[in-house]
């Protein structure tokens, strides 16, 4: 029978270091995805996994199943995301001309094998309009969309991460919804059917 | 219910996380408001639009990366899981009582007479005794003394015969 996130969690308080590893497996990817959505940065999306890992490790001792693991666990996470996005925002006032575009570090994905390159660039700027319209949003609201769409967490829960009212959530989450629709205007208008690599056939 | 009632409740309609109370109030809304229906679309689109953005993978090295770092955190000997938290706490407590035990030992301790002083102290006397023995001139009064000493140990028989009796009274 599979153990819980609790259970696991309470078993490397007890000083079981293979259990953070199960824990490490099943979230290394949502939590480096969640930060990569939060900070546009490979690297630095990396690097903060790392810490928040680190961090769930050296507080093992103090661990008290109070609240979801996921809970905590993003918490800390998105508290290192805000943390990290509010220090790079003077950072990047100062870039000097000759630095590369950011869209030059995003990560590479590769072309599906039914999709045409051109397709495939044109999905690729899609992609990253959307991302940009994500990235765009202030901080909180930002956070918020990405615990609800990618993570689907229910709304107490992210109400805990971020530390408000499921109220002011709701409120908050409408909002971020609200500047995306008109931000990514252009493509909500569009008809599905247009859609690059749609109802063509395989 | 207003427009403005809506937008609190939209979303959760949408991702169909409002309960079915809030849900029945929003629908009967949008029946009669084309202006919310219509954002309320458009938003069902933006929540599609999201879906598309890829997810990406950690990188090769990632999970050593990790280990390696708690690999490096400080390791706890076996002793201080010994030790009760909150651990400062305990330690002044501990700090306390020593001090108290401490304080309460004995402080008018007699000196410790040296043994080496004693027995020369006793060594003289006995030879004072033995100078001034002046009426025990005569040597086999002097082996009488020995003698007499060798018949007060216990594996000496006794003079009187009582262990003779005794063996007697045995029989």
């Amino acid at each position: 029978m599979a153990r819980t996130d609790v259970e696991l969690m309470l078993d490397v308080k007890a000083g079981d270091d293979s259990s953070f590893d199960f824990l490490l497996q099943k979230y290394r990817s949502p939590l480096v995805n969640f930060l990569h959505r939060m900070v546009r940065d490979t690297a630095t999306a990396e690097d903060l996994a790392q810490e928040v890992f680190l961090r769930v490790y050296r507080a093992r001792k103090q661990y008290t199943p109070s609240a979801k693991f996921t809970t905590w666990l993003f918490r800390i996470a998105t508290n290192l995301a805000l943390n990290s996005v509010r220090d790079n925002r003077h950072a990047k006032l100062a870039v000097p001309l000759d630095a590369p575009a950011e869209e030059d570090a995003a990560p590479m994905e590769l072309p599906a094998p039914v999709m045409r390159i051109d397709e495939h660039m044109i999905e690729r700027d899609r992609t990253e309009f959307i991302r940009r319209a994500i990235a765009s949003l202030p901080e909180k609201q930002r956070a918020a969309v990405l615990l609800h769409k990618y993570e689907e967490m229910d709304y107490g829960e992210i109400a805990k991460i971020l530390d408000c009212s499921e109220s002011a959530l709701k409120s908050l989450l409408f909002r971020a919804y609200e500047s995306l629709r008109v931000q990514l205007a252009p493509l909500v208008a569009q008809p599905v059917e247009q859609r690059a690599g749609e109802g063509r056939p395989s | 219910m207003k427009c403005e009632d809506v937008s609190k409740e939209l979303i959760a309609c949408l991702d169909g996380r409002a309960s079915s109370g809030e849900r029945q109030k929003v629908e009967g809304h949008l029946a009669g408001c084309a202006a919310c229906r219509s954002r309320a679309e458009e938003m069902r689109k933006v929540s599609m639009l999201l879906g598309e953005v890829p997810a990406i993978e950690p990188s090769f090295g990632f999970d050593a990366r990790v280990r390696q770092r708690v690999a490096a955190e400080p390791r706890q000997r076996w002793f201080w899981r010994l030790v009760p938290a909150p651990r400062p706490a305990f330690a002044v407590a501990l700090l306390i009582a020593l001090t108290v035990l401490v304080a309460k030992l004995p402080s008018n301790r007699k000196p410790v007479t040296p043994v080496a002083a004693t027995s020369a102290q006793e060594q003289e006397e006995d030879f004072n005794a033995i100078k001034n023995l002046g009426v025990l001139e005569n040597y086999d009064v002097l082996t009488k003394f020995d003698s007499l000493a060798e018949t007060a140990t216990p594996d000496s028989p006794q003079p009187d015969g009582k262990a003779q009796q005794g063996d007697a009274s045995n029989d």
